[in-house]
C-alpha cells in the first residue's frame, strides 16, 4: 500500500470550518437580495379531493400581494416517474397537497392572503395502505394508473431497468433447501430524514425563457437537468448550489419547490424566495418509501441461501419521481449481499394518498433489506445457523456477481470484505455475545439485552458520470471546477485533497468554485456513495490531465521530454536533477493551463458496512435502549479519517438505526393529516442519549482510482435497523415484524397488553 | 435548561435597547415601515434586521436549539423570544465570539475545527452558544454535563461524538492551564 501520501489520509481541518464555526456560511435562506418576493403554498386539507372552485380574487386584492396562481394559471409542467405529475392540479392528492402559490412582499402578507383564496373541494375517499390500494373498488389517485400501480422501471435506467430478479431454477433451489421459511415483514413506518435546514429555492425569471435558481441542494448540476424536463424543455435552466445544511438524499431531488418558486417569479419578474417551514417539510417534503415484502426463503446448512422468492410492495405516497430508482438499486442490492443462485422476486410501485417518498440515504437497499433480513433469519433460525456467519458468507466475492440497475450482470472485482466483518465481530464480541435464536445475550429481572447484525453494500460508488476541470495558474496554486455543494461530508475539502495531491501542492493552494451550473461541467453528484470513486476519479483525471498538459510546455522549456518532469509545490522539475527547474510563474503571467477530466459509469465494485447493535429491552415498559453500535467497513483508502467517522457514526439520525427504535410519521387515517409534522413530536435522538459507538475501518487496497479508496457513502444507515430489529427480538424471545419496535409493540408481542 | 420566557416580562412600547455583541442598539417597536414588528421574534430580528445570519433557524418553534443565543449569560431559543422583550438584556450570537481587537476565534470555536465537530454545520452555531454559556457557569463540566446541557439542540448528522470530544479538549486545555 501507498502510505506515502502527504494529504491523501490526513486529518486536515475542513476548508470551510472557519465560517462554519464563526456563523459566517451562507446557506440559502441567509442570502441577501433586493426586491425580494416571498413565496408561499396554500395546501389541502383533504388527502384526495377534486377542486371544484377556486376564488383568488379577495387574496389578489391584498396590498403587498403580488401573485396568486393555481393549476389554471400555470403551464402543463410535470414531474415523476413517468411524468405524471403537474406542478399544480386540479385534484389534490393528500393531505398536503398544493392548491394554490402565493407571492407577496412579506411572510406575514402572504399567510394573510393564504387565508383569503377560498376553494371548493369535493372529497374522495383515500387509501393509505399498500394492499388496500391494490384491491379492486379501491380509490384511485390517477386515472393512467389503474390499481395505483406505477409503471416499473425508470427510462434513466435503461430499457432493461431492474425491477424483478429471475434466475436459475426457483423450484429446484427450494428442492435444494434444508430450511425454508416463509413470511411478511414490513419497513413502513416511514420515517423522515428531516435535515435541519428546511428545503428551500430562490428563482429569478428571466423573459422569455431562462431561469436563474439558487438552491440548497446535494447535487445542483442535476437540478439544472431535472427542471429542463419538468419545464418541457423550453426554459434554460441555471442552477447555483449553496452550502446545503444537511439533506440525507432527500434534497436531491427539490422539483417541486423549485417550480413553485420559478412559476411566481415568471409572474412576478422579481427574485421569489420560498422556504418551508418545519412542519411543511415534514408534512410535505419527501419521505422514506413504505416496504412490505412477503418472500419464501431456501436456505442450506452449509448457511448458503438456496432460493429467493416472493413480492416486494413499495408505498410510495401520491406520485414518485425516484422511487423506481430505489426499486432498481435495492433489488441490486438484496443480490449483492445474497449471492443466491435462483431468484424470483417482484416488485410493485403503489401510490396512495399520503405525502409523497422520494430519495433517502440507503436508497431502496435499506428498504427491501429492512423486510429481508428478518424472512432470513426465519430460515436460519430453523436451522440454528449465526446470523453473522450468514450474512458474512453470503455478501458478494470477488468473481462471483449481481445485477444491477440497468439489468446487466456484473461480475464484482473489488475487495473482500470478510476481515472487516470478522474484525467488526471481534470487537463487538459477537461470539461471547450470541446465545442462540430468540435467545436474549444477558438478562437482568425484566431487563433483557440482544444482539443482532445487519449489512449493506452498494454498487453505486461508481454510477453515472462526473466531470472536473483543473485550472493551474502561473502563481503556483489550481483551481478545481466543480459542481459539488457541501451538504456534510466535507467531500468538496476532499476533492481539494485529492487534487493537491496528484499536483504535489500544499492543501491550502488549491480551490474550488462555487457550485454553479454555469461555470462548472456536468456533475451527477455526491448521491448514493458515488462521492469518493466517482467524483474524485473525475477530479484526478483533471488533475492529472493539467499536470499532463503543464509538462508539455515546460518540457521544451526544460529540453527534456514530458515524462522525465515532476512538480512539487509550484515548481517544475527534472527527475533526477532537481536543478533543472522552473516555477510554474514561467508559463507566462497571461496563460492558464485546464485540465479536464471525466468518471465513466463502473458497476464493478461496491461498498460495505456490517453493523452490529445491542439492546436492552426493559420487559416491563416495553422501552429499549441502544447500548452499543459497531460498524465495519473497508474503504480502500481513508481520504479523510473525521469525516469517515462522521459519516458512519450517521447510521444512528437521518433515518437509519432510529428509525427501528422510535422513528415514524404518524397518518391519522380519518383526515389524512400526519399528527407528529413537528420537532417536538417527531422524535429525534438527543445528545444525552449515544450509544456507544465503534467504527472498524480497514484499508485493503480497491481497484478504483489512483488512491485506491471507494469510501462508505450512504450506506451507514442501512444495516442497522434489521438489525435492531433482530436484536429486541432475540431480547424478547419472539419476532416482532414491523418497526419501530416502541413500547406498545412490545409488550403486546410479549404479551403483556392485548 | 434553556427558556423560552423572558427575564421579567418588562414590554416597552416605544423602543426597546438591547445591547448585541457588545453594541447598543435601540429598536422602535411598531407596525410602520421601518420598524421592529411586535411579532417579530429575536431570531428574525438578529437575521433580517441585522443580517446576523450567524443565527439559524430550523424548527422555528423552540424544539431543536439551533437558533440559541446566549442573553444574559443563559442560552435562549431565540426563536422563541419577541423583540419587543428583550429591553435592557446583553445578548450575545455566534458573530460576537471572535475576539473584536485580534480576530482570533474562541478556543471553542478553535476546538470544534480541529476536531471536526461538525458536518453539514447548520447546528453548530447553536451547539457552540449553548455550550458557551454552559462553560461561563461551569469550568468544569464532566461529559454528561455536556451531553445535559446539549439535550435540546438538535443535530441530525450525528456530529454529537465530535463536540464533546472537541468540547472536552477545551476543558482540558483549561485544567492543564490552571493546573
Ligand atoms: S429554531 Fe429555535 S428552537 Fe428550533
Ligand atoms: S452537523 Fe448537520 S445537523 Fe449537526
Amino acid at each position: 500500500m501507498n502510505n506515502s501520501y502527504k494529504i491523501i489520509g490526513k486529518p486536515l481541518p475542513r476548508k470551510d470550518g472557519k465560517e462554519i464555526v464563526t456563523g459566517a456560511v451562507n446557506f440559502l435562506n441567509d442570502l441577501k437580495f433586493g426586491n425580494l418576493l416571498f413565496g408561499k403554498v396554500l395546501r389541502s386539507p383533504f388527502p384526495h379531493a377534486n377542486i371544484k372552485n377556486i376564488d383568488k380574487t379577495e387574496a389578489e386584492k391584498i396590498p403587498g400581494v403580488h401573485a396568486v396562481l393555481t393549476w389554471k394559471d400555470v403551464p402543463d409542467w410535470k414531474g415523476g416517474t413517468p411524468r405524471h405529475v403537474r406542478v399544480l392540479d386540479k385534484k389534490v392528492r393528500y393531505a398536503g397537497d398544493a392548491a394554490a402559490l402565493i407571492a407577496a412582499e412579506s411572510e406575514d402578507i402572504a399567510e394573510e392572503a393564504a387565508e383569503h383564496i377560498h376553494v371548493e373541494y369535493e372529497e374522495l375517499p383515500a387509501v393509505y395502505d399498500v394492499e388496500e390500494a391494490l384491491k379492486p373498488g379501491a380509490p384511485q389517485l390517477y386515472d393512467e394508473f389503474p390499481s395505483n400501480i406505477l409503471t416499473p422501471g425508470t427510462p434513466i435506467f435503461g430499457p432493461e431497468c431492474l425491477y424483478n430478479i429471475n434466475k436459475g431454477d426457483i423450484q429446484k433451489g427450494f428442492e435444494e433447501a434444508d430450511y425454508t421459511a416463509e413470511g411478511t415483514f414490513g419497513y413502513e413506518n416511514i420515517p423522515n430524514p428531516v435535515p435541519p435546514e428546511p428545503p428551500g429555492a430562490i428563482a429569478l425569471w428571466e423573459d422569455p425563457d431562462k431561469v436563474t435558481l439558487w438552491v440548497s441542494n446535494q447535487a445542483p448540476y442535476m437540478d439544472k437537468i431535472t427542471l429542463f424536463h419538468v419545464f418541457n424543455r423550453e426554459v434554460e435552466v441555471r442552477t447555483i448550489g449553496n452550502p446545503c445544511g444537511g439533506s440525507f438524499g432527500t434534497k436531491v431531488v427539490s422539483w417541486q419547490i423549485q417550480a413553485y418558486a420559478t412559476l411566481l417569479s415568471r409572474a412576478t419578474g422579481r427574485p421569489v424566495k420560498l422556504i418551508y417551514s418545519k412542519e411543511e417539510h415534514l408534512s410535505s417534503f419527501t419521505l422514506r418509501p413504505g416496504s412490505r415484502m412477503h418472500a419464501r426463503i431456501g436456505l442450506k446448512k452449509d448457511g448458503s441461501i438456496s432460493a429467493i422468492s416472493g413480492r416486494w410492495l413499495v408505498n410510495t405516497g401520491y406520485y414518485s419521481m425516484t422511487t423506481q430508482a430505489q426499486v432498481a438499486v435495492g433489488c441490486g442490492e438484496i443480490m449483492i449481499m445474497s449471492q443466491c443462485l435462483n431468484w424470483d422476486l417482484k416488485s410493485t410501485v403503489v401510490c396512495t394518498n399520503r405525502n409523497a417518498s422520494g430519495c433517502v440515504r440507503g436508497f431502496g437497499g435499506q428498504e427491501l433489506k429492512s423486510a429481508f433480513i428478518p424472512l432470513l433469519s426465519l430460515a436460519m433460525q430453523q436451522g440454528g445457523l449465526d446470523p453473522f456467519y450468514v450474512l458474512k458468507k453470503n455478501f458478494v466475492k470477488p468473481g462471483q456477481g449481481y445485477f444491477w440497475r440497468d439489468g446487466k450482470w456484473y461480475t464484482y472485482r473489488g475487495i473482500n470484505f470478510s476481515n472487516a466483518m470478522d474484525k467488526g465481530a471481534e470487537v463487538f464480541g459477537w461470539k461471547e455475545k450470541w446465545k442462540g435464536w430468540m435467545k436474549p445475550s444477558a438478562e437482568s429481572g425484566p431487563l433483557k439485552r440482544g444482539i443482532g447484525v445487519g449489512i449493506h453494500g452498494n454498487a453505486d460508488i461508481g454510477e453515472d458520470s462526473s466531470e472536473a476541470y483543473v485550472k493551474l495558474l502561473p502563481d503556483g496554486t489550481a483551481t478545481l471546477y466543480l459542481c459539488v455543494a457541501e451538504h456534510g461530508t466535507g467531500q468538496r475539502s476532499n476533492y481539494i485533497k485529492m487534487v493537491a495531491e496528484v499536483l504535489n501542492l500544499p492543501y491550502e493552494k488549491v480551490n474550488i468554485t462555487p457550485p454553479d451550473s454555469l461555470i462548472n461541467p456536468f456533475e451527477f453528484g455526491p448521491v448514493g456513495s458515488r462521492g469518493t470513486y466517482a467524483i474524485g476519479g473525475a477530479a484526478i483525471n483533471a488533475a492529472e490531465d493539467a499536470k499532463m498538459k503543464l509538462f508539455e510546455l515546460f518540457a521544451k522549456k526544460l529540453n527534456t521530454s514530458p515524462q522525465n518532469l515532476a512538480t512539487e509545490n509550484g515548481i517544475v522539475f527534472v527527475r533526477g536533477n532537481t536543478q533543472k527547474k522552473l516555477k510554474w510563474n514561467k508559463m507566462g503571467g497571461d496563460r492558464t493551463i485546464i485540465g479536464y477530466g471525466r468518471f465513466e459509469e463502473d458497476f464493478t465494485l461496491s461498498n460495505c458496512v456490517m453493523s452490529f447493535v445491542e439492546v436492552e429491552v426493559d420487559t416491563e415498559t416495553g422501552k429499549t435502549d441502544l447500548i452499543r453500535v459497531v460498524n465495519a467497513t473497508d474503504v480502500g483508502k481513508i481520504i479523510d479519517p473525521p469525516g469517515l467517522e462522521g459519516q458512519l457514526n450517521g447510521c444512528l439520525g437521518s433515518g437509519g438505526i432510529d428509525s427501528a427504535l422510535f422513528e415514524e410519521t404518524v397518518i391519522d387515517i380519518k383526515n389524512g393529516n400526519m399528527l407528529n409534522s413537528n420537532m417536538t413530536d417527531y422524535r429525534w435522538r438527543t445528545f444525552s442519549e449515544l450509544p456507544a459507538m465503534d467504527n472498524v475501518i480497514f484499508e485493503t487496497p480497491a481497484p478504483s482510482h489512483q488512491f485506491h479508496a471507494i469510501g462508505v457513502g450512504e450506506i451507514s444507515t442501512a444495516p442497522g435497523p434489521p438489525a435492531v430489529l433482530m436484536a429486541v427480538s432475540n431480547a424478547i424471545g419472539k419476532w416482532i415484524h414491523s418497526y419501530p419496535v416502541n413500547p406498545e409493540k412490545i409488550l403486546r408481542t410479549i404479551g403483556m397488553i392485548h | 435548561m434553556k427558556t423560552n420566557s423572558i427575564k421579567s416580562g418588562k414590554q416597552n412600547s416605544g423602543s426597546v435597547n438591547i445591547t448585541i455583541n457588545g453594541r447598543e442598539y435601540c429598536f422602535r417597536i411598531g407596525n410602520n415601515f421601518g420598524e421592529i414588528k411586535p411579532s417579530s421574534t429575536l431570531a428574525h430580528t438578529l437575521r433580517e434586521t441585522l443580517a446576523l445570519t450567524g443565527t439559524k433557524i430550523s424548527c422555528d418553534r423552540g424544539a431543536c436549539g439551533t437558533c440559541s443565543v446566549i442573553m444574559d449569560g443563559n442560552p435562549v431559543l431565540s426563536c422563541s423570544i419577541l423583540t419587543a422583550e428583550c429591553d435592557g438584556s446583553n445578548i450575545l450570537t455566534i458573530e460576537g465570539l471572535i475576539d473584536p481587537d485580534t480576530g482570533a476565534l474562541d478556543p471553542l470555536q478553535q476546538a470544534f475545527i480541529d476536531h471536526n465537530a461538525f458536518q453539514c454545520g447548520f447546528c453548530t452555531p447553536g451547539i457552540i452558544m449553548t455550550v458557551k454559556a454552559l462553560l461561563n457557569k461551569n469550568k468544569n463540566p464532566d461529559e454528561n454535563e455536556v451531553m445535559e446541557a446539549l439535550s435540546g439542540n438538535f443535530c441530525r448528522c450525528i456530529s454529537h461524538y465530535h463536540v464533546i470530544r472537541a468540547v472536552m479538549s477545551v476543558i482540558d486545555d483549561t485544567k492543564e492551564q490552571n493546573e
